[in-house]
């Protein structure tokens, strides 16, 4: 803008920006690679203009004495302003730079780009998380401590050592008297499957690219078959590849079910070919990143393989309604989905619906207790992540997971079904790294399993995502590291063999440490679950509404 | 760690062969309570094998009101054993009014009652009674059962069973248990002093259950006003065996299954596989952790030993016919029973059960890779 030029309200500068580009004009070798591998065309070629003084031999003044200012140009990197294109962060030109002179910085103050995402009158859409790293708001399971240490009246076990049988259930545990009554009589008792505590949450195959998907499931066909691992990965909305619905490993599989039924299509008609029954059936019913919508996958991610398997054309928009359209009330459409899912797998496959964090949870699962048939319930707390949503709904929107989960938890220890209705937590856990902790601390307070997704996806493929509102274009499908596109010029990137390396090093580190939390409290016979003795806060508030103890 | 010892013999023995065993092992305990399970009684009070005993201590005011509350049931004193204790108890002992072992005669009201309505109605009292007492602290209820007698008291066992003279006729059992406390809490409440009792179940334990507060809360949560107290972590051992062989009608060879299930590659082929999975499963909120070594007294008045999963205590059989000891040391059996065959003395390992039956003929063994017996 000149100085005596206008401004439009959206004119900003690159001060107003989250990200700034920092260049060096001396190291860079104007490759051009930063500016091509820009997901969002933020780098363009700049032509600067510079004045140089230059003071002629002014002892013997000629006429043809050069002028006192010259004008010179150059070439280099230029940050686009446009809030269209502004910077996310992501790094991947510095990732690319050959002379290590470009790097994006956050800017020292509240951003101004925020304030004009909303140009045309679309609100700001995005992928990721709900950027709120610190403890005040939702960081709280990082403050969970776990202070129960055997002593001198229980020597602590030796983690390295000792046998631990940290397994979970997974499916409708009937009360002792009824299931011995039931094995006796050798009536149909619900499945329950054996599965690993740590379960990949839902992350569709459209979410996810074919790589990353592929590498997980690998990840998780190892874990199993090699590790001996029970590990579980659900497929989200939107299906599952053909040839995976007619493997053995569909055993590991939890299917997803949610409001637009994608996929659902391919999998009926893949049912008489199944070698083996999945895991289970998740029925979707919110989920904890933006509770009230539906999934949704942007016309951008959804090619021919795409479309093929959820049985749409390409290239549109699929959003998913925010209810399953059958639905008059919850009880009706949990009871009437959750029959008509075991009825396709015969009773043989725990169903259970999955719902997001919200202060309703406990209506829910008291509904649930009732449902004989009922596998589960899975809750999703605010801190969940998701490939493609409102701002202002991954932002605001939704429940923290502890306390949904606590309460769930007592209200049923108060109607002495814990554990018979396995509580599913997810949403946050490992949000700033430290998946161990937070998912003990989850399961101490009363859940049976906890789900994960972009841990794996940070740790297992190198998501760049942080809690500062970086990158988070998942829903665009440019994903700079080609987890969460569609486009084979990206995703090629991303060796799926390398992401099922990095799922068995999650996995194997977590269980590490794992056992490094229990065996210190003197736990190694069962999963901790609902051990809440074993757990403080140093926040009172905290602890009183958890109901475990206060240290300082 | 506590010190545990149990006997079981086919003469009447004192207590005080269980108190010298404890004494024996005085160094793993630090004197500061005992509690006694006597059963199989001799003496008078084992002639009247139908009528409940009522054990506790009371304070003058809480013996009036026991009186009244039981006469106001119907209950009759049918036989009473007085302890006259000295005027001043030796240290560390608390100054009691009365140590009170009490049979009583049945109302007349509760003749022809089934009897697990009997068994429910004995219990009910003695919590209301426990309730009473702890309202008014003038009193303390150990147990209310037929050919029952239960003791707990503060102090060096052997001190406090000199003190109340307890080397008398009216005590001699036929199974005698006693554990000599090592304090791990400070304000020591008698509600936390092993053996715990339920319904003709005794159990007591060494060691730290660190999987109490979920067990605790599946416990409470059964409806069953008899599991209740949960002062000290163990208690649950008691009201888990309860509940394996009351709410399951299981025997004592599926309480290992209950608490310490097998692993997944040992239920593989078990010949009860099936089932063992289903308890494994449906019970999964009972499996203890933790270093535990339980003994215990079935209502037929065998004797048990089992350990945690991982055996982290120690503990032993052995004995001859007619004369068995389980305990929590070798010394405390060395002492209490040294003629006996040491080569079979039996130490129970993570998958055993040690059982001596009422006909102490020998230790039994069962394995947790055996088949289950099932009750018919
Ligand atoms: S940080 Fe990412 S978005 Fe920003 S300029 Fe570099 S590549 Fe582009
Ligand atoms: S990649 Fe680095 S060297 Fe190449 S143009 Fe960009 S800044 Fe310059
Ligand atoms: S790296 Fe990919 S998956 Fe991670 S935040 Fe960016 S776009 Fe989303």
């Amino acid at each position: 803008m000149l100085s005596n030029g206008f401004t439009t309200p959206s004119s900003l500068s690159v001060k107003d920006l989250p990200w700034q580009i920092r260049w060096e004009k001396d190291k860079c070798s104007l490759c051009g690679r930063c500016a091509a591998v820009c997901p969002v065309h933020t780098l363009e070629l700049g032509v600067f203009r510079k004045r140089l003084v230059s003071t002629p031999d002014l002892s013997q003044p000629t006429p043809d004495s050069p002028p006192a200012t010259v004008y010179q140009t150059y070439q280099g990197i230029r940050q686009k302003t446009d809030p269209a294109y502004a910077c996310v962060g992501c790094a991947t030109c510095s990732l690319v730079c050959p002379n290590d002179c470009i790097m994006p910085f956050r800017t020292d103050e509240t951003d101004k780009f925020r304030f004009h995402v909303n140009r045309g009158g679309q609100a700001r859409n995005r992928g990721g998380r709900r950027n709120a790293p610190d403890a005040a708001q939702g960081g709280l399971l990082d403050q969970i401590k776990f202070p129960r240490i055997s002593m001198l009246t229980d020597p602590a076990l030796d983690a390295g050592r000792h046998e631990f049988e940290l397994r979970s259930l997974l499916g409708r545990i009937l009360p002792p008297e009824e299931s011995l009554k039931f094995f006796h009589e050798q009536g149909w008792t619900p499945p329950v499957r054996e599965i690993y505590p740590l379960m990949i949450g839902g992350m569709s195959f459209g979410a996810l690219s074919p790589n990353m998907w592929e590498g997980i499931q690998m990840g998780v066909s190892y874990l199993n078959e090699e590790m001996g691992m029970p590990v579980r990965i659900c497929t989200g909305e939107g299906g599952c590849p053909p040839r995976l619905l007619r493997s053995r490993f569909l055993k590991y599989v939890i299917l997803q079910i949610a409001s637009g039924y994608f996929g659902w299509d391919e999998i009926i008609h893949a049912l008489p070919h199944m070698k083996e029954d999945p895991c289970a059936v998740e029925i979707k019913y919110g989920q904890g990143a933006k509770p009230g919508d539906g999934g949704l996958l942007m016309w951008y991610k959804v090619n021919k393989l795409i479309a093929a398997i959820r049985g749409v054309p390409a290239g549109v928009s699929l959003p998913s309604p925010p209810t399953h359209q059958t639905k008059y009330s919850i009880e009706e459409a949990v009871a009437k989905m959750i029959q008509s899912m075991y009825m396709a797998w015969g009773f043989r496959v725990p169903v259970y619906p999955k719902i997001s964090g919200t202060s309703t949870a406990l209506a829910v699962l008291n509904n649930l207790t009732r449902n004989p048939y009922a596998g589960a319930l899975a809750i999703d707390g605010e801190d969940g992540g998701t490939g493609a949503a409102y701002a202002v709904s991954m932002d605001h929107m939704g429940h923290p997971i502890a306390s949904n989960l606590r309460d769930c938890y007592l209200n049923l220890v108060k109607l002495g079904r814990q554990n018979e209705i396995p509580l599913i937590a997810g949403g946050g856990a490992g949000k700033n790294g430290k998946l161990a902790a937070n998912a003990a601390a989850l399961i101490m307070l009363g859940a049976s399993v906890v789900q994960t997704g972009k841990y794996i996806m940070q740790a297992a493929a190198g998501c760049v995502g942080s809690e500062a509102d970086r990158c988070n274009i998942c829903n665009i499908g440019l994903c700079p590291k080609g987890i969460t596109s569609q486009d084979s010029r990206i995703y090629r990137r991303l060796d799926p063999e390398k992401v099922a390396e990095r799922v068995v090093d999650v996995y194997l580190s977590f269980d590490t440490e794992l056992k490094k939390i229990v065996a210190p409290l003197g736990r190694s016979t069962s999963l901790p679950i609902g051990m809440s003795d074993a757990l403080a806060i140093n926040d009172k508030a905290a602890a009183e509404r958890l109901d475990i103890d206060y240290v300082v | 760690m506590c010190r545990l010892f149990a006997l079981t013999s086919e003469e009447p023995q004192s207590p005080m062969m269980a108190v010298r065993a404890l004494d024996v092992m005085r160094e793993g305990h630090d004197g500061s309570g005992v509690g006694l399970f006597l059963s199989d009684l001799g003496g008078p009070l084992g002639e009247m094998k139908g009528a409940p005993i009522l054990s506790g201590i009371f304070s003058n005011e809480g013996m009036k009101r026991l009186d009244q509350f039981m006469i106001g049931i119907g209950f009759m004193t049918k036989y009473k054993m007085s302890i006259k204790i000295p005027k001043s108890p030796p240290p560390g002992v608390p100054k009691r009014d009365v140590y009170l072992i009490r049979a009583y005669e049945y109302p007349e009201t509760w003749e022809g009652l089934s009897q697990e309505e009997l068994d429910y109605r004995l219990l009910m009292t003695r919590l209301q009674l426990r309730q009473m007492g702890e309202e008014g602290g003038d009193m303390i209820i150990y147990s209310f059962w037929p050919d029952v007698i239960m003791l707990k008291e503060l102090g060096d066992p052997l001190t406090v069973a000199e003190y109340l003279q307890l080397d008398r006729k009216e005590l001699q059992a036929r199974v005698i248990m006693a554990q000599g406390r090592q304090n791990t809490n400070y304000a020591i409440n008698l509600y936390a002093c092993h053996p715990f009792f339920l319904q003709g179940i005794a159990s007591m334990t060494n060691g730290e259950n660190t999987a109490f507060v979920p067990i605790r809360e599946f416990l409470s949560s059964r409806g069953f006003p008899g599991y209740m107290g949960y002062q000290s972590d163990s208690e649950v051992f008691t009201h888990i065996l309860h509940f394996t062989l009351h709410r399951l009608g299981l025997g004592i060879e599926a309480y290992k299954h209950i608490i310490t299930p097998l692993q997944d590659e040992d239920l593989k082929g078990h010949p009860q596989e099936g089932l063992l999975k289903t308890l494994k499963q449906s019970c999964r909120r009972l499996i203890i952790d933790g270093p535990n070594c339980v003994i215990g007294c079935l209502p037929d008045k065998s004797l048990f030993m089992v350990q945690d999963r991982k055996k982290l205590r120690p503990g032993v059989v052995g004995g001859r016919p007619g004369l068995y000891a389980f305990s929590s040391e070798i010394c405390g059996l060395d002492a209490t029973i040294p003629q006996r065959n040491k080569n079979e003395d039996f130490q129970p390992m993570h998958l055993d059960t040690a059982l001596v039956d009422s006909e102490r003929l020998e230790v039994k063994i069962c394995s947790q890779m055996d088949s289950l017996p099932l009750p018919h």
